[in-house]
C-alpha cells in the first residue's frame, strides 16, 4: 500500500481532477460510510476508505485521485512531535512557585468559579471556567487569593491549572503538523512547522502558566485543523467524516470565541473559507439547487447554529455557577443583581413607593449605566461652571446616596407624602449636601448637552435645582414605584432631561462616566433611571420581587458590559505601550517574573531566530506566490510537480496567509491597550506558512541548479534549518525555563551576549 | 430612450448640454459668494493659514497636507490680500482689506466644475447622455454641495480632484491602444490623484480605489495572450506604475517643497519643531542661534532642550528653591535644589559644561571639544549648583531617581555629579558634541541612570514645571531621554557676577546651518501625523451613522441682527434617492451574480461588465469614502460625508437607466417609470428651492417659516429671540 501511495504522489493534481469526477466520488462516499462506520477511530477511518476508492474506480482520471485519497498520516513523526512538545512544555512547569504576570487575574477568576462568587471580566467565561475546573479536579480549593504577581503559592495546589494549560499548549505543534501536512502533502514541511513551534521560547513560556492564551490557541488551531480536514472531505459530502469535521469546526469556533473575543478573527477566517467553498459549489452546474441548499443548510447548522448554541450554553453555565454576590455586581442592572445571593436586592424589602424624605440611589437604565454620583471635587477651570462634579459611577458607594426633598421646604415632620408623576422635587446629595443642579453651560464632553453640577450649601440652592419627576408610560398622579418604574428627571427651568452619555471623563473626573442634561427629549435608556436603594423609616418595608430578567437579557447585558470594558482599557499616558509593528520583529517581550539580579526571572520573548525566519518567509512567500500567479496568468506551461507546488502555494499558503492577516491587521485599528502576547495566534499561522514556503522553496532549487546539486541543496537546507532551530533553542532556553544570577550585560550571565536588541529586558 | 432622435450634429448637442450644466453650475455656486461678508464656520480655521501664507510665516496644521491651504492662499494672492485679519470668531465682519470674493472664488469654481464632471463620469461609464444629464442635475441641485462650495473650504476642491481623477482614468481605460491621448489621460489621472491627496488625506481612499481598479485592469492586460511581446508588456506595466504610483508620490513631495519655500519665516508653531528645523527659519531661533560655535567644548555655556515635546517642549532648568523635605504623601526627599524642565526661555536654563579634572569654567584656547563618551559635570549658571542624581525616589515618579542641584548638607550624602555624554546620532565613536545637531543622552556615572523628562508636572512647590528624573531602567531609544544643545556660547568670564551678566546677554556670531529638504519633509510630515490636538466633541459634530439619514446639520452662519442664516443641510429627496439607488444596486448586483454563477444570463456580458464598473466607481467610491470613518477617533462633521455622497448620487441615474432598459420591458411600464423619474426630479427641484434660503443665507425667513423647515427634530435651526 505504501508503494502505491508513493506512485500516486508523482501524479498529483488533486483539485482539478476532483471537480471533474464529482459524481462517482459521491457514490463512493456512500460505500465508505458503510465501510468506515465499523471503525471507531476517526483518523484511521480514511485508510480503509482509500483502498475502497481504488477498488471501485479504475479509470485513468480516477487514478489521479489516489494521491489525495491515499495520503495517510505519518505516525512516527507525529508521535515524536507530540512527545517533544509535551516534554518542552512540562519541563520545570512548577517553577517558579509564585504568581507570574496575569496568573494574578486568571488564577483569581478560576478561584471565583470554585467559590461561586460573581465577578466581571472583559473576556467571555470559557477559558476561566476551564481553569477553574482544572483546579477543582486537581484538588485546588479556591482559597489562594492571587493578590499580586510574586506571591508564593506555598501549600496550594497550583500545578493542576498550569498543567492543564500546558497540555493544551502542547497540542499546538501536533495540530500545526497535521494542518501543514494536509495543505502541502509534504512531511518535511510539516516537520519544519512543528519544530518552529516546539522550540520557540515564546510558545513554551506562554503555555506554562495559568493564562487564557494556550486555551485560546488550542481552540483556534483546533478550528483550523478541522476546517482543513473538512475541506479535504469535499469529494465525499455528507459522509460521516464530513459531518464530523464540520461539527468539530463549529465546536472549536465556539470554544475560541468563548475564551476571548479574538476568536472572532478565527470565525472570519472559517467564514471566508466557507463562503469560497459555497461559491465553488454554486458554480458547479452538475449540482442541483436542492443539493446546493442542502450544503448551505448543513454549513449554517454546523458553523452558525451549533457554535451559537454552544456559546450561549457556556454563558448559561457561567451564570448558573456564579450565583453569589461578588466584586462584579455594580456593573449590572438592578434586575440582574437580584439574582445574586448576598446582594442587597436579593429578596429585598424596602418601601414600595417613593416619598419625600427618602434616601435613594438612582441607577441609569442604559446597559452598564452607573449610579448617579457626586463627590467633593469640582469641575476644573474651563469646563463649564466651577462647581461640584456630578457623574455616574459603576461601583456601590455611599456617595451614590441622594435625599428627596420638596421644592420649597426641608421640613419632613409630618407624615410622609408620596411623590407622584409630575411633581417637582429637589435632590440633595447626602454626603456633600449639595443639590442636583443644571444650567446653561456646555457639558464637559457632550457639547450639545448642558452641564449638571452639585450646587448650594446645606441644601439651599436656587431655582435651577428643581426637577420634575416623570414616570415613563405614566399619567399625572401615578406614584413612583421603587425598582420597577422608569423615571425621567426634567429640569424645570431649561426643560432638559437628566442624561448619562456613557462617555468616560478624563483624569479630573476620576474616569467616571459623564452625566449631562440633554435638550433632546427622546425617550432612551440613557435618560431613564430607576430607584434602586430606598430608605425611609416612616414607611413600611415590603418584600419586593424584582422581575427576574430572562436569560437572553442577561446574555445581551453581559456582552455590552464586556465590550464597554474592553474599549475602556485605554493605554495610560506616559506609559510605553506595545505597538503592533513591534510584534513580528520581536522588538520587545514581556516580563513574566522578576526584574533584577536576585530574582528568578522569566521573560516572554519569541526565539529570535525563529521569529526572524518567519518574517523572512512571509516576504519569500509573497514573492513566490506573485511569480506563480504571473506565470499562470501568462499561461506558462508548468510541469506536473511545478504545477502542484503552485497549487500548494496559492491554496494552502493563501489560506494560511489570510489567517495571519486576519489575526494581525485588526490590531492596528484597535484603540485599546495592546500587549506583545496578542501576536501569538497570528504567529501560529506565520509559522505554518514558513514550513510550507521553505519546503516548497527548497524543493524548487532545480529551477536554478542542476538536479544533482538541487538534491543536496534540499537535504542541506533541511539540516541547516533543523540545526539552526535547535541551536537557537539551546541558546535562548533560559528565557522560558528561568534565569538566575546576573543580567545579560554581565559576561558571567547565562544570557551573556544574547541581548541582540537593546529593547529586550533580560 | 432609443426612440429619441438626436439631432444630426451630435457632437454639438453634447457640448451644448455640457455647457448648459456648467453654466448652471457656475450660476448656483458663484451667485453672490461675497455675501455674507463675515467669517463663515471653518473659514475661521483656514483663514488663519491663508494669512500666514500671505505673511510667509511657518505653521503646522495636522489636519491635512499643505496643498489645500496653498490653493486657498492662491485666492488671497490673486486678491492682493495682505494677511491682516484676526481670525478668531465665526461671524466676525470682514474688514475692507480682505478680498472675500477672490478668497471664495477657487472653491466655488471647483464646486461648479463638479457638475459637468459628474456628467462626463456617467458618460464614461457607458451610459446615455440623458442619464448623464440627470446625474449632473442631481449634483447641481444638491444644497449641501452648494453650501460647501461657496465658502473658503476645501471639500469642494477635494471632490473636484476626485471626480477628475476617476473621469480621466476611465477615459484612459477606454481610449484606443497606445494613442498619445491615452497616456495624457493617464497622466492627468495620476496628477489629480496626487492633488486630491494633497488637499486632504481623505483623498487617499479614492486614490486606493483607483489603484485597485487599475491593478485589476493591468492584471487583465498581463493575462492577454495576444500581447506576445514581453518587452512591450513590461513597458505597459512599468509606465502605469510610474504614472499612478511614483509620480503622485513625487508630486506630494513637491507640494511640501513649495510649502517650505513659501514659508520661510518663524512663527507660532516653531516650538513644535526640532532646534535644527527652527534654525532653518528666518527670525525666531535662527536669530539667536546664528553664528553660535558649532562644537560644544569644556567651558561652554549651553541650554539643553528635551527632544521630546510631550507634554511640552522644554529646557533643562533649575532655580533657587529646594525640594520639600516631605511630600504630601509623606515620602521624604533630599531637600536639595530642584531641577526641572521649563517650557519658556529663561536665564535659569543656562548650564556650564565643566571638565571634572579641572577647575576652569571658561573655554581654553584652543577649545577642547566634548566628545562621545567623555565624562562631564554640568554647573547651573545662575546658582552654581552641580547637576546631581542619587538613589532617592523622584517626587512624582517614585520608581526613578531624584535629580537635584547638589547642596552639601553634611548628612553623608556625597555629590554624585559625573555624567557621561552619549551621542545617540553619532557616526563614529569619537564624534564631537555639536550644537543643535547632536542628540545626547546624559548617563549618570555612579548609577547609570539616564537624565529624562518623566512627563509628569510638579505641584505648586515646583511651580508646576515639568519633572526631570534619572531613569535606572531606561531602555532603547526614548525621546524623553534625549537632549540637544540649543543656545550655546563659549564662556569667557571667570567671576560669578560677570558670568551672570554674560548669561543674560544674547549669543551671536556667524555660521548658518541648513537642513536638507528631505530631512525637513520627514520631520514636518511626522509631526503632522503624530501631533494630536485634544479631541473633544464640538457642538455640531456628529457620528457617521447619522450621516446616511442626515440626522444632523451644521449651522454655518447667523446674521448678527436678524434670522438670515446658512446651514449645511442637504437635499433630503436626493439623499433618500441615493440611499434607495444604492440598495437597489446591491440587490440587482447580487441577483445577477448568483444567477450568472448558475449560468443564467439575464443581461448581455457587455452590459454586466458596464454595471460592475459603474458599481465599483459609484458604490465603491461611497464605501471607501464612508466606512473608514467608523474607525476614526477624531471629531467628525457632516461635511466629511460629502465625497461619499457625491459618488452615491452618481449611482442614482446609473440604476435608473439600468432599470429602464433591462428590467422594465413593456412600453406602459416605461411610460410609468418616465413619469416617476420626472416626479422625482421635480421634487428634487422643489426641495432645493425650499431650502435655498438656508443655503444662500438670503432672503431672511420668519420664525414660523424656519420652524416649518425643521423637518427633523434633531436639526439645530437657530431662532433669534425678538
Amino acid at each position: 500500500m505504501e508503494g502505491r501511495c508513493g506512485e500516486g504522489s508523482h501524479t498529483q493534481s488533486p483539485s482539478c481532477a476532483a471537480v471533474r469526477s464529482r459524481k462517482p466520488c459521491m457514490d463512493t462516499g456512500k460505500h465508505r460510510e458503510k465501510a468506515s462506520s465499523k471503525k471507531t477511530e476517526p483518523r484511521r477511518a480514511t485508510r480503509p476508505s482509500s483502498s475502497d476508492t481504488r477498488g471501485l474506480n479504475g479509470t485513468s482520471t480516477e487514478k489521479r485521485l489516489r494521491y489525495s485519497d491515499c495520503d495517510y498520516t505519518p505516525l512516527c513523526p507525529l508521535l515524536s512531535v507530540a512527545a517533544l512538545s509535551l516534554c518542552t512544555r512540562f519541563y520545570r512547569i512548577t517553577e517558579p512557585p509564585h504568581v507570574c504576570w496575569d496568573e494574578t487575574h486568571f488564577g483569581k477568576m478560576g478561584s471565583y468559579y470554585i467559590n461561586r462568587t460573581f465577578f466581571f471580566d472583559v473576556h467571555p467565561p470559557l477559558g476561566k471556567m476551564l481553569i477553574g475546573l482544572a483546579g477543582y479536579l486537581t484538588g485546588y480549593d479556591g482559597t489562594f487569593p492571587f493578590i499580586k504577581p510574586g506571591d508564593k503559592y506555598e501549600h496550594h495546589n497550583y500545578w493542576g491549572m498550569r498543567g492543564f494549560c500546558a497540555v493544551l499548549g502542547s497540542c499546538l505543534p501536533p495540530f500545526a503538523f497535521l494542518v501543514v501536512l494536509e495543505l502541502s502533502h509534504s512531511t518535511p514541511a510539516a516537520l519544519i512547522t512543528a519544530s518552529l513551534l516546539i522550540f520557540d521560547t515564546g510558545y513554551i513560556t506562554l503555555s506554562q502558566y495559568i493564562l487564557l492564551d494556550p486555551i485560546l490557541m488550542f481552540f483556534i488551531m483546533g478550528a483550523v485543523l478541522s476546517m482543513v480536514k473538512f475541506n479535504h472531505q469535499r469529494l465525499r459530502p455528507f459522509s460521516w467524516s464530513w459531518w464530523l469535521w464540520l461539527l468539530l469546526t463549529g465546536v472549536n469556533l465556539s470554544g475560541s470565541l468563548g475564551v476571548k473575543f479574538v476568536g472572532l478573527f478565527n470565525i472570519l477566517l472559517v467564514g471566508i473559507n466557507t463562503a469560497w467553498d459555497l461559491w465553488r459549489l454554486l458554480g458547479d452546474l452538475h449540482l442541483s439547487l436542492v443539493d446546493f441548499m442542502k450544503h448551505l443548510i448543513a454549513r449554517m447548522f454546523g458553523l452558525i447554529m451549533l457554535p451559537l448554541f454552544l456559546y450561549t450554553t457556556i454563558f448559561a453555565v457561567h451564570f448558573v455557577i456564579l450565583n453569589r454576590s461578588g466584586p462584579g455586581d455594580g456593573f449590572f442592572s438592578s434586575a440582574f443583581q437580584s439574582r445574586l445571593i448576598g446582594n442587597n436586592l436579593h429578596n429585598a424589602t424596602m418601601p414600595e413607593y417613593l416619598a419625600y424624605g427618602s434616601i435613594i440611589t438612582l441607577k441609569n437604565l442604559r446597559i452598564a449605566g452607573g449610579y448617579l454620583h457626586s463627590h467633593w471635587h469640582l469641575y476644573p477651570e474651563g469646563v463649564g461652571a466651577h462647581q461640584q462634579q456630578v457623574t455616574a459611577y459603576l461601583h456601590k458607594d455611599y456617595n451614590n446616596l441622594w435625599l428627596v426633598k420638596r421644592p420649597n421646604s426641608d421640613d419632613f415632620t409630618w407624615n410622609p407624602e408620596l411623590i407622584r408623576h409630575g411633581d417637582i422635587i429637589r435632590l440633595e446629595h447626602k454626603e456633600t449636601t449639595r443639590n442636583l443642579h443644571s444650567h446653561l453651560h456646555e457639558a464637559p464632553l457632550t457639547k450639545k448637552h448642558l452641564q449638571v453640577t452639585g450646587y448650594g450649601i446645606n441644601g439651599t440652592g436656587d431655582p435651577n435645582d428643581l426637577w420634575q419627576v416623570e414616570v415613563c408610560g405614566g399619567k399625572k398622579g401615578d406614584p413612583v414605584k421603587v425598582l420597577r418604574s422608569k423615571v425621567r428627571l426634567l429640569h424645570r427651568s431649561t426643560g432638559c432631561v437628566l442624561y448619562s452619555s456613557g462617555k468616560t471623563l478624563p483624569k479630573w473626573g476620576w474616569e467616571q462616566v459623564e452625566v449631562t442634561c440633554s435638550p433632546y427629549l427622546k425617550e432612551t435608556p440613557n435618560s431613564q433611571w430607576n430607584i434602586e436603594d430606598h430608605v425611609n423609616p416612616k414607611l413600611p418595608n415590603i418584600s419586593l420581587h424584582v422581575l427576574k430578567p430572562s436569560f437572553l437579557e442577561i446574555l445581551l447585558e453581559s456582552h455590552i458590559v464586556m465590550i464597554r470594558g474592553n474599549s475602556g482599557l485605554k493605554p495610560k499616558d506616559n506609559e510605553i505601550n506595545s505597538k503592533p509593528w513591534h510584534w513580528p520583529i520581536n522588538y520587545q517581550g514581556l516580563r513574566f517574573s522578576g526584574v533584577n539580579e536576585t530574582e528568578y526571572r522569566v521573560y516572554l520573548l519569541g526565539n529570535p531566530v525563529i521569529w526572524w525566519l518567519n518574517l523572512f518567509s512571509l516576504g519569500l512567500f509573497v514573492v513566490m506566490v506573485s511569480l506563480c500567479c504571473v506565470a499562470l496568468q501568462r499561461g506558462a506551461k508548468l510541469g506536473g510537480t511545478k504545477k502542484a507546488h503552485c497549487q500548494v502555494l496559492m491554496e494552502g499558503g493563501g489560506l494560511l496567509f489570510l489567517g495571519w492577516l486576519l489575526h494581525y491587521l485588526p490590531f492596528y485599528t484597535m484603540g485599546r491597550i495592546l500587549y506583545y502576547h496578542h501576536y501569538f495566534p497570528a504567529m501560529l499561522f506565520s509559522s505554518m506558512l514558513t514550513g510550507l514556503t521553505l519546503d516548497t522553496f527548497l524543493q524548487n532549487a532545480d529551477l536554478l541548479f542542476s538536479p544533482a546539486v538541487s538534491k543536496y541543496i534540499l537535504r542541506g537546507g533541511q539540516i541547516v534549518l533543523l540545526v539552526g532551530i535547535l541551536h537557537s533553542f539551546y541558546l535562548f532556553h533560559p528565557l522560558s525555563y528561568g534565569m538566575n544570577g546576573p543580567l545579560a550585560h554581565d559576561p558571567t550571565s547565562s544570557m551573556a551576549g544574547l541581548r541582540w536588541l537593546d529593547s529586550w529586558e533580560f | 430612450m432609443q426612440g429619441v432622435k438626436l439631432p444630426v450634429t451630435v457632437k454639438c448637442e453634447i457640448n451644448v448640454l455640457l455647457i448648459a450644466v456648467t453654466v448652471l453650475g457656475l450660476l448656483t455656486r458663484l451667485y453672490g459668494i461675497h455675501i455674507p461678508a463675515s467669517v463663515v464656520f471653518d473659514e475661521v480655521y483656514y483663514g488663519q493659514f491663508v494669512s500666514l501664507y500671505m505673511k510667509r510665516v511657518f505653521f503646522i496644521d495636522e489636519s491635512g497636507p499643505p496643498l489645500g491651504h496653498m490653493i486657498l492662499a492662491l485666492g488671497g494672492y490673486l486678491g492682493d490680500f495682505d494677511g491682516n485679519f484676526v481670525w478668531n470668531r465665526i461671524g466676525a465682519e470682514y474688514t475692507s482689506n480682505v478680498p472675500v470674493w477672490t478668497l471664495r472664488l477657487i472653491p466655488a469654481l471647483c464646486g461648479s466644475l463638479c457638475v459637468p464632471l459628474g456628467y462626463l463620469l456617467v458618460v464614461e461609464l457607458g451610459y446615455s447622455h440623458f442619464t448623464a444629464l440627470g446625474a449632473s442635475l442631481l449634483l447641481l441641485m444638491e444644497n449641501s454641495l452648494i453650501v460647501q462650495s461657496r465658502f473658503m473650504l476645501l471639500d469642494s476642491v477635494l471632490i473636484f480632484f476626485l471626480l477628475l481623477a476617476v473621469v480621466s482614468y476611465l477615459r484612459f481605460h477606454k481610449a484606443p491602444k497606445s494613442s498619445l491621448w491615452k497616456w495624457l489621460w493617464l497622466f492627468l489621472s495620476g496628477t489629480s490623484c496626487a492633488f486630491a491627496v494633497g488637499v486632504k488625506y481623505m483623498g487617499l481612499f479614492t486614490y486606493l480605489l483607483l489603484l485597485g481598479l487599475a491593478a485589476v485592469h493591468t492584471w487583465h492586460v498581463i493575462g492577454d495572450k495576444t500581447l506576445c511581446n514581453v518587452k512591450h508588456l513590461n513597458t505597459i506595466v512599468v509606465v502605469r506604475f510610474l504614472v499612478l504610483v511614483v509620480m503622485p508620490a513625487l508630486l506630494y513631495l513637491g507640494f511640501f517643497y513649495v510649502h517650505l519655500i513659501l514659508l520661510y519665516r518663524s512663527g507660532p508653531h516653531d516650538q513644535m519643531m526640532s532646534s535644527a528645523f527652527q534654525a532653518s527659519l528666518e527670525g525666531g531661533l535662527s536669530r539667536i542661534t546664528q553664528g553660535q560655535p558649532l562644537e560644544v567644548a569644556f567651558g561652554s555655556q549651553v541650554t539643553l532642550r528635551s527632544a521630546s515635546s510631550k507634554p511640552l517642549p522644554c529646557w533643562l532648568h533649575s532655580h533657587k528653591a529646594n525640594y520639600p523635605i516631605r511630600y504630601e504623601n509623606g515620602r521624604g526627599s533630599s531637600h536639595q535644589q530642584q531641577v526641572t524642565c521649563y517650557p519658556f526661555k529663561d536665564v535659569n536654563n543656562w548650564w556650564i559644561i565643566k571638565d571634572p579634572s579641572r577647575q576652569s569654567l571658561v573655554v581654553s584656547s584652543p577649545p577642547r571639544p566634548v566628545r562621545h563618551g567623555d565624562i562631564i559635570q554640568l554647573l547651573h549658571g545662575m546658582t552654581s549648583r552641580f547637576l546631581n542624581t542619587h538613589d532617592v525616589a523622584a517626587p512624582m515618579s517614585p520608581h526613578s531617581q531624584e535629580v537635584t542641584g547638589y547642596i552639601d548638607f553634611n548628612v553623608s550624602m556625597p555629590a554624585q555629579n559625573l555624567w557621561r555624554v552619549d551621542i545617540t546620532n553619532r557616526e563614529s565613536d569619537r564624534d564631537v558634541w555639536k550644537t543643535i545637531l547632536s542628540e545626547v543622552q546624559l548617563i549618570h556615572v555612579n548609577t547609570s541612570a539616564v537624565l529624562k523628562l518623566s512627563g509628569a508636572s510638579l505641584p505648586d512647590w515646583g511651580f508646576r514645571q515639568l519633572e526631570v528624573v534619572g531613569d535606572k531602567i531606561y531602555k532603547g531609544y526614548q525621546q524623553s531621554g534625549v537632549w540637544n544643545v540649543e543656545e550655546h556660547r563659549y564662556g569667557k568670564s571667570h567671576e560669578q557676577k560677570e558670568r551672570e551678566l554674560e548669561l543674560k546677554s544674547p549669543t551671536h556670531d556667524d555660521i548658518s546651518r541648513n537642513l536638507t529638504f528631505m530631512a525637513k519633509f520627514i520631520e514636518l510630515q511626522w509631526k503632522m501625523l503624530t501631533v494630536r490636538n485634544e479631541e473633544s466633541e464640538h457642538k455640531y459634530s456628529s457620528l457617521p451613522l447619522e450621516w446616511i439619514t442626515m440626522d444632523t446639520n451644521i449651522a454655518y452662519w447667523l446674521h448678527p441682527s436678524n434670522n438670515a442664516q446658512i446651514h449645511l443641510i442637504g437635499n433630503s429627496v436626493t439623499w433618500t434617492l441615493a440611499n434607495l439607488a444604492l440598495f437597489i444596486y446591491v440587490l440587482l448586483f447580487l441577483t445577477y451574480l448568483l444567477r450568472r454563477r448558475r449560468k443564467i444570463e439575464d443581461i448581455p456580458e457587455a452590459c454586466w461588465e458596464q454595471l460592475v464598473l459603474a458599481g465599483v466607481v459609484c458604490s465603491g467610491g461611497w464605501v471607501v469614502n464612508y466606512l473608514p470613518f467608523f474607525l476614526m477617533e477624531k471629531t467628525l462633521f457632516l461635511y466629511h460625508y460629502l465625497p461619499a455622497l457625491t459618488f452615491q448620487i452618481l449611482q442614482i441615474p446609473v440604476v435608473v437607466e439600468h432599470l429602464y432598459t433591462h428590467v422594465l420591458r413593456s412600453p406602459s411600464q416605461h411610460k410609468a417609470f418616465g413619469g416617476v423619474i420626472l416626479a422625482a426630479l421635480c421634487s428634487v427641484y422643489f426641495c432645493y428651492r425650499i431650502f435655498s434660503p438656508l443655503t444662500y443665507g438670503q432672503p431672511e425667513l420668519t420664525s414660523e417659516e424656519l420652524a416649518a423647515l425643521r423637518w427633523r427634530d434633531s436639526w439645530d435651526i437657530l431662532f433669534r429671540k425678538r
